[in-house]
């Protein structure tokens, strides 16, 4: 299972987290500390894999954003990034080109669309189509009440 | 002008426009925000802007408040006064407020949070709601902070919603199921029956999560384990579909069909197939095909072949199919895509123990991978080439491995070097190499070897009469080119000490000769002495050696006077009192000088607390001599003298043998002869007094007076009978007035036929100096049979009783 989900940018500001376990908020904050440290140190070629405690972290840069995540020992570590690779081309689809910024004006987004791919740490759905529909209709359903009551969404 | 307009305006938009600034407007301005400061005004202000909004109460913007809040929050900034508005959200009937609410509910709400509880009820009407979106939230909500108690409240609800719902909610159902089970783990029952009928369903959602469920529900309960067992065939259906599957491009990945899945199913599938031969052969076929086909060029496709290469290894798998397996890890670590070659390395050092001749195959590729720019598959590489050293090459590993040791980044040098001094000692051809592999390490990297190098090496070394030239003629080099490595000094030191005589002689078969001189040796040490490089134990090494030099030069015995006496003021207390007490021997006891500095004798490696610190620790040091008894932590006190003498004539910090020679008799007697050359002092060697002796157990005690009121009474345990005496322990009682502190005991196993011995220390001080009595009770198992007795020692021999030797 993963423990936590973090996006943030080169200069080590937080995009967005997601955590799968509880854990104080002092604690989340030193993890998020320790893993902006770790993951920007990093040379460019090296290998996408790095151990932190007991837990197996992988991360990904894409443009100006890292996609970190930890994973317990028995996970697989190629299908993690696969798994970040989805949520990737999931924002893009609903973004249209998603770029850092989409996701700081957007962050509430951001995190439904992550709600559609993981829950308690796991994959809940595989198909990429799947999600898509889910959150467009998800969507719908908040503009049409909206409209209803004819106020703005966010 | 312009700071002006800035502050103008944002005065402007914090007065006239209307208090529900959006979201994406106030993001904007704290962006805009100059300074940690400007930022932090900025925030300060909206916080209490979004307070008031939520004392207001419902006015349809109590959404857009707690979003800003939430983004607050994710800056770092302290939130926790939006945690009752998240349980208001949450009960609200709106779906775009139920939305945020959740949202911040799993934000700002953990289990540890009072208002955690608050949302049970919500979360619960929730899951009956008619939208499944709204299900949907409450579901995903739990399933992430769901706390213990909401866990068991809301149960019942999963499970009926894992059975009666569309896939859409049954997949997360099926998911918050998993959660429950982490959280409860007594509530494991009341999903198995679930799980079971959810493997029949189509849709892949439903699936992957049965599969995580099912594998919680086995990893947790090995009676659910065996139950699952039976699923075996269904999930080898299930994968053979997916693999010889059409192109079905809603779950394709890079050509695979559904890699999240095929790896969940291959995850479960060796957890059932692990130690059971039915369930692994029933899936030999399966691990194959999947092993063969599935096309691996990209992510997708070698993450299933990971996954793959893994549940073959990990169940009974034929040995054809292992073979495949190591295969394949051996092609991934020619892979371009560091990646694969790294997690290839992590899985070939998981089986190397066991799959050793398969993973020798790859060596060639693993040491190049040493190579790697990368540190984590540097470091990788390591680890596997140590694990792959054998006698048979070890010539060509070493080489490689020095050479990684002068280029290797530091963090992992001190591991490599005891690699290396590792393999050396289990593998080394001659002794010659050994040695020269021990210096190389130490000229390249002494400064990060460990501790035990020092005397470890020296031990090798007197091992080597026959090559004591060629050691110090190597060393005596080493020494003048460089005397910043620590270690390499002191054994420099010391064996120049010890066979300068060598040194002097000039020729030696496999050096080329070169002349060396009194005076240029005595320099070289002087040069240590006075280096401000050397550590004190370092300098205390050379003055010992200049000191043993005395004996074996001829002409500059006063040079080594001088030295001596200078020392005697020197500041450092080790180095004055060695200074004072070798004056000391040049004067008063000037007759005795060649024998107290003659030659050492051969030392002996015994115990296994002596190997060459590795911290995997997979030595076990053959046992070259007879056996002796393990002495663990004992110092019985003839030893402690022989460690003295050590440390007055050897010069090497730490005594060398916490167990030594265990008080076998011709050590014992060799150092009471010195001893006696020292001059009036009594030794006897301490006897052992046999106190029990009954059903092949006998119990023997020694016992030595510390000072005038501590006494240390060591008692020795040994097993005469056919069978091993276990679970032995002894209990001892004093008179009141005496206190006592009983050590750890050597072990609690006795061998048969007398082959070993168990023995305990205890401390006694008797204050009062009362007439020491103690009441020992044993208690052993034999064959099976539970024993005890008890045992009255009244007097303790006082012959026994020695005053305890102090040097000089």
């Amino acid at each position: 299972m993963m423990h936590f989900l973090l996006l943030f940018s080169r200069q080590g500001k937080l995009r967005l987290q997601k955590w799968f376990l509880p854990l104080p908020e002092r604690e989340r904050k030193k993890i998020v500390k320790d893993m902006t440290t770790m993951v920007l140190a990093r040379k460019p070629r090296t290998c996408n894999f790095l151990h932190w405690k007991d837990l197996k972290i992988v991360y990904k840069r894409y443009a100006s954003l890292y996609f970190c995540c930890a994973l317990e020992n028995q996970d697989n570590e190629l299908m993690a990034l696969e798994t970040l690779h989805r949520y990737v081309e999931l924002l893009d689809k609903y973004f249209g080109n998603v770029c850092e910024l989409d996701i700081i004006f957007n962050f509430e987004k951001a995190y439904f669309i992550l709600d559609e791919l993981l829950m308690g740490g796991e994959i809940q759905e595989t198909s990429k189509l799947s999600i898509v529909k889910s959150i467009e209709a998800s969507d719908m359903l908040q503009e049409t009440m909206e409209e209803y009551m004819s106020k703005p969404a966010f | 002008m312009t700071d002006f307009l800035n502050i103008a305006l944002l005065f402007i938009q914090y007065t006239v426009m209307t208090p529900s600034v959006r979201l994406q407007e106030m993001i904007r301005v704290i962006r805009s925000a100059r300074t940690q400061g400007e930022e932090r005004g900025i925030i300060q202000r909206e916080c209490a802007d979004i307070r008031s909004q939520f004392r207001q109460g419902d006015n349809g913007e109590r959404s857009h408040s707690l979003a800003k809040l939430l983004y607050v929050h994710m800056l770092g900034y302290p939130a926790h006064f939006g945690q009752m508005e998240c349980v208001r959200l949450i009960a609200s009937p709106r779906y775009s407020e139920k939305r945020i609410g959740y949202l911040g509910a799993m934000m700002l709400l953990d289990e540890k949070q009072d208002a955690s509880l608050l949302i049970t009820n919500s979360i619960k009407n929730d899951l009956s709601h008619s939208s499944q979106y709204v299900q949907s939230l409450a579901l995903c909500t739990l399933a992430c902070m769901g706390s213990a108690e909401m866990c068991r409240d809301l149960a019942p609800e999963i499970e009926r919603l894992l059975r009666a719902s569309h896939s859409y909610i049954k997949k997360k159902a099926t998911l918050c199921a998993v959660h429950i089970i982490r959280k409860v783990p007594e509530l494991a029952e009341l999903f198995t029956p679930s799980a079971r009928t959810l493997l029949s369903e189509k849709n892949h959602g439903v699936l992957h999560g049965a599969v995580v469920l099912i594998t919680e529900l086995c990893e947790r309960n090995p009676d659910t384990l065996v139950q699952f067992r039976k699923a075996v065939p269904e999930l080898v259906q299930i994968m053979k579909g997916l693999v010889t599957s059409s192109y079905s491009p809603e779950h394709n990945v890079a050509g695979i069909s559904d890699p999240f899945l095929q790896v969940r199913i291959l995850r479960l599938l060796r957890i059932l197939g692990h130690n059971n031969d039915t369930a692994s052969d029933a899936m030999n076929d399966l691990l194959a095909q999947v092993a063969t086909n599935t096309d691996s060029s990209k992510t997708a496709g070698s993450a299933v072949l990971y996954e793959t290469v893994l549940t073959i290894m990990d169940i009974n798998s034929e040995s054809g199919l292992r073979v495949l397996a190591v295969n394949i890890l051996g092609r991934f670590l020619l892979n371009n895509d560091r990646n694969i070659r790294y997690i290839s390395m992590t899985s070939l050092q998981k089986i190397v123990q066991t799959d050793h001749n398969a993973v020798q195959r790859h060596r060639g590729t693993i040491v190049d991978c040493l190579k790697d720019q990368d540190t984590s598959v540097k470091r990788r590489a390591l680890e596997l080439s140590l694990a792959l050293v054998s006698a048979v090459n070890i010539r060509s590993m070493m080489k490689e491995l020095l050479i990684f040791l002068s280029v290797c980044p530091p963090e992992l040098r001190s591991q490599t070097a005891s690699g290396i001094f590792n393999a050396a000692e289990r593998y080394s051809p001659s002794k010659r190499w050994h040695i020269d592999t021990i210096l190389h390490v130490l000229t390249t990297a002494g400064g990060d070897v460990r501790d035990e190098t020092v005397p470890n090496l020296i031990q090798l070394i007197t091992t080597a009469s026959e090559l004591h030239c060629y050691t110090v003629h190597k060393l005596y080099r080493a020494l003048i080119k460089d005397i910043a490595q620590q270690s390499l000094v002191q054994v420099a030191c010391w064996c120049i000490g010890e066979y300068g005589d060598l040194l002097l002689k000039g020729e030696c078969e496999e050096i080329e000769p070169v002349q060396v001189t009194e005076d240029d040796i005595l320099d070289a040490l002087e040069t240590v002495l006075q280096s401000h490089m050397s550590s004190p134990a370092t300098r205390g090494f050379a003055l010992t050696a200049t000191m043993k030099l005395s004996t074996r030069i001829t002409d500059n015995v006063d040079r080594i006077r001088s030295i001596v006496s200078i020392y005697g003021s020197c500041i450092d207390l080790e180095l004055q009192q060695r200074a004072v007490e070798y004056n000391a021997l040049f004067k008063k006891y000037d007759h005795m000088r060649a024998a107290v500095l003659e030659r050492m004798p051969v030392m002996d490696k015994n115990s296994p607390g002596h190997t060459n610190g590795d911290t995997s620790g997979e030595i076990k040091e053959p046992d070259t001599s007879k056996p002796k008894p393990v002495e663990a932590g004992l110092l019985s006190e003839p030893a402690s003298q022989v460690c003295d003498l050590l440390d007055l004539l050897g010069g090497t910090d730490t005594p060398l043998q916490p167990s030594p020679a265990p008080t076998s008799t011709p050590t014992t007697t060799s150092s009471a002869d010195l001893l006696d050359l020292l001059g009036g002092l009594e030794i006897k060697p301490v006897p052992t007094v046999s106190v029990y002796e009954k059903n092949g157990l006998s119990l023997k005690i020694q016992c030595d007076k510390q000072t005038e009121t501590e006494v240390t009474v060591t008692l020795i345990a040994s097993n005469s009978t056919q069978n091993d005496i276990t679970n032995f322990t002894l209990q001892a009682a004093v008179p009141k007035s005496v206190q006592l502190q009983m050590k750890a005991p050597s072990g609690n196993v006795i061998p048969a036929h007398g082959l070993g011995q168990v023995t305990q220390t205890v401390l006694l001080n008797n204050p009062n100096k009362v007439s020491l009595k103690m009441r020992i009770r044993v208690a052993y198992s034999n064959q099976g049979a539970m024993h005890q007795d008890t045992v009255q020692i009244d007097s303790f021999p006082s012959a026994a009783c020695q005053p305890s030797f102090s040097p000089l």
